[in-house]
């Protein structure tokens, strides 16, 4: 049997005129084939699951613009946190103390995670010490991020002698570290090989092949990398417990003990007093929305045109 | 078949010389390779190649027979592999570029390399041809050069006005002429060329060719090809190596080289003639 096709009687008339041409398979669409019935179910199947995954996000997102979202105007932004019954006041100190703390920990980590980056991915990406490093560095990065607070407030608050917005920077480099030094390494390695060729066949020292192509080839994937740990670092609070601790009042200074939105959740939310339990809410929408900001930063930076 | 062309093979050791033509001819490179060892694999032995200046010399021969390396050499991109090794010289004007006081990324900015995947840097199409100028710390107009360069190259009406756009956004007959363009920017005296049409169309391969033959004048070019037609098209010289299996390793030697009419119309090697009559490949 041959299949009609719109306007092709010609081909039709020819299929029959030789007779040693094979008829024509079926090729129609059937819906109730098994074939076809186990491809739709399971398609069905993996919608379903990619919707399940969605839900806690939007739910979490849902529930924090719904309690958190009428409270979230100018003065919450700006101002101080209230005492025990006040009205009123804000999380002016605990942004500002999130935003320095993490820009601590960015001046540590992004140095030392590239430059680390660089010698795992370009220098002696084969040597043993590169091997330990990155061994050591994905150990780091699954690390219970509480260990690096009380890491820093053995290493640093004791010396110092009180609880700091240093101190909490860098707890949080600690956690920023290891996935700068990797996503760098990752993104050194993908840009090919023909032109770091075409550079070293331009006459460049392997330092210039380094600097003038690799680095500038590989440097959105880089700034992927360090977008996303700082948003993550954003949302810590493990670290600063014992680095940062907290205050009610503006940062002076950066060794005095330091606000932030991640431990005025954890402490308001515990209080007795509405007040406080509100702008608890408020400041976890601030802090969703300041690491939606940094990842949608890192997306714009896109993967690298190879 | 393939057993006697080993037999032949290993017959056919010794190169024979090309008869010296009437006018001593100038060399911008000679090359006299006794062996090239990667580690302790002999990938390439007795190959005594010439650039002559103002010539294009092509090297041409079955795959694996060294060609490629050979060409590698002669800036040394071999050093790149950390177990290459050369016993023999590399004649650059005169100068031995193996010898122990040369630098090799000087020796590199002298002599230019196009590779056979077109290979621009991920940078803005100007900044790809400036990038040996600045390399260089060129002194004069970097714009007009690059002009130049692009002109030279056949690429300026087609690029002239997205200069800004990405070198990686071109075609790849355009960003192979982009590879020529940013080598001779610099004006290097000697330019090698690694089978620089091999991942092109037929019409972006006669485009290169044509801009070959232009570029001679000024530049020495040395080309490797697995195609003998392009080789009879743009080779004033052609060098035929072969690979010889007999040893159990594959190793390639320069068999013949000579003026490419004659290595096609009346080679001196047997191994040779079945070569370019087509017997193997």
């Amino acid at each position: 049997m041959s299949v009609m096709l719109p306007g092709a009687s010609g081909a039709d008339a020819f299929s029959s005129a030789d007779p040693a041409m094979a008829p024509a398979p079926d090729m129609t669409r059937s819906f109730l084939e098994r074939r076809s019935l186990t491809n739709h179910s399971l398609t069905l199947f993996l919608w379903l699951l990619a919707l399940l995954a969605a839900v806690p996000l939007f739910s979490v997102l849902y529930m924090l613009i719904s309690r958190g979202g009428a409270r979230l105007d100018w003065a919450t932004l700006t101002e101080l946190p209230p005492a025990g019954f006040m009205t009123g006041g804000g999380i002016g100190n605990a942004i500002v103390g999130t935003l320095v703390m993490v820009g601590i920990a960015a001046a540590i980590s992004i140095p030392f995670g590239v430059l680390g980056g660089m010698f795992l991915g370009l220098v002696a990406p084969d040597s043993r010490v590169a091997a330990a490093a990155r061994f050591v560095a994905k150990v780091l990065t699954g690390f219970p991020s509480i260990l690096a607070g009380v890491f820093v407030f053995g290493f640093l608050v004791l010396s110092m002698g009180t609880y700091s917005a240093i101190a909490g920077g860098v707890a949080l480099a600690v956690g920023m570290l290891p996935t700068v030094m990797l996503t760098s390494e990752q993104a050194l390695r993908m840009v090919p090989q023909r032109m770091k060729d075409a550079a070293v066949g331009m006459g460049c020292t392997p330092f210039q092949v380094a600097w003038k192509v690799t680095l500038p080839t590989a440097l959105p994937g880089v700034m992927t990398g360090i977008m996303l740990a700082i948003a993550g670092a954003s949302g810590e609070s493990a670290p600063l417990l014992f680095t940062a601790l907290f205050s009610s009042f503006w940062l002076e200074s950066l060794v005095e003990p330091t606000a932030s939105l991640s431990i005025l959740i954890y402490n308001f939310s515990g209080m007795p007093f509405p007040n406080q339990i509100q702008l608890a809410w408020t400041a976890s929408l601030v802090l969703v929305l300041i690491v939606l900001v940094f990842n949608v930063i890192s997306r714009m930076f896109g993967t690298p045109k190879l | 078949m393939s057993v006697s062309f080993v037999e032949t093979a290993a017959a056919a050791a010794v190169p024979a010389q090309a008869p010296a033509p009437a006018k001593a001819p100038e060399y911008a490179i000679r090359a006299d390779i006794k062996s090239i060892h990667y580690g302790k694999f002999l990938a390439v032995r007795d190959s005594a190649v010439n650039v002559e200046k103002g010539k294009i010399t092509g090297f041409i021969g079955p795959s694996g027979c060294g060609k490629s390396t050979v060409l590698r050499s002669l800036n040394r991109m071999n050093d790149l592999i950390p177990i290459f090794r050369l016993d023999g010289a590399v004649h650059f004007l005169g100068q031995d570029i193996y010898a122990s006081k040369i630098d090799p990324v000087v020796v590199r900015r002298h002599i230019g390399m196009v590779f056979q995947q077109p290979n621009p840097f991920s940078m803005s199409i100007f900044e790809n041809v400036a990038f040996g100028l600045r390399l260089n710390r060129y002194k004069g107009n970097v714009a007009e050069r690059v002009e130049w360069s692009l002109r030279r190259a056949g690429l300026w009406e087609e690029v002239k006005d997205k200069l800004k756009q990405s070198g990686l956004a071109l075609s790849g007959g355009q960003q192979q002429r982009l590879c020529i363009a940013r080598a001779i920017a610099t004006e290097p005296t000697v330019l090698l060329m690694d089978e620089p049409c091999s991942a092109l169309d037929p019409i972006a391969t006669r485009i290169i060719e044509e801009l070959m033959l232009e570029l001679k004048d000024e530049y020495s070019v040395a080309i490797v090809t697995h195609n003998m037609q392009q080789a009879m098209r743009v080779a004033d010289t052609t060098a035929f190596f072969s690979v010889d299996i007999s040893k159990g390793g594959r190793t390639g030697f320069l068999v013949e080289m000579g003026p490419t009419r004659q290595i096609f119309d009346a080679p001196q090697q047997e191994l040779t003639r079945e070569y370019v009559r087509g017997e193997f490949s």
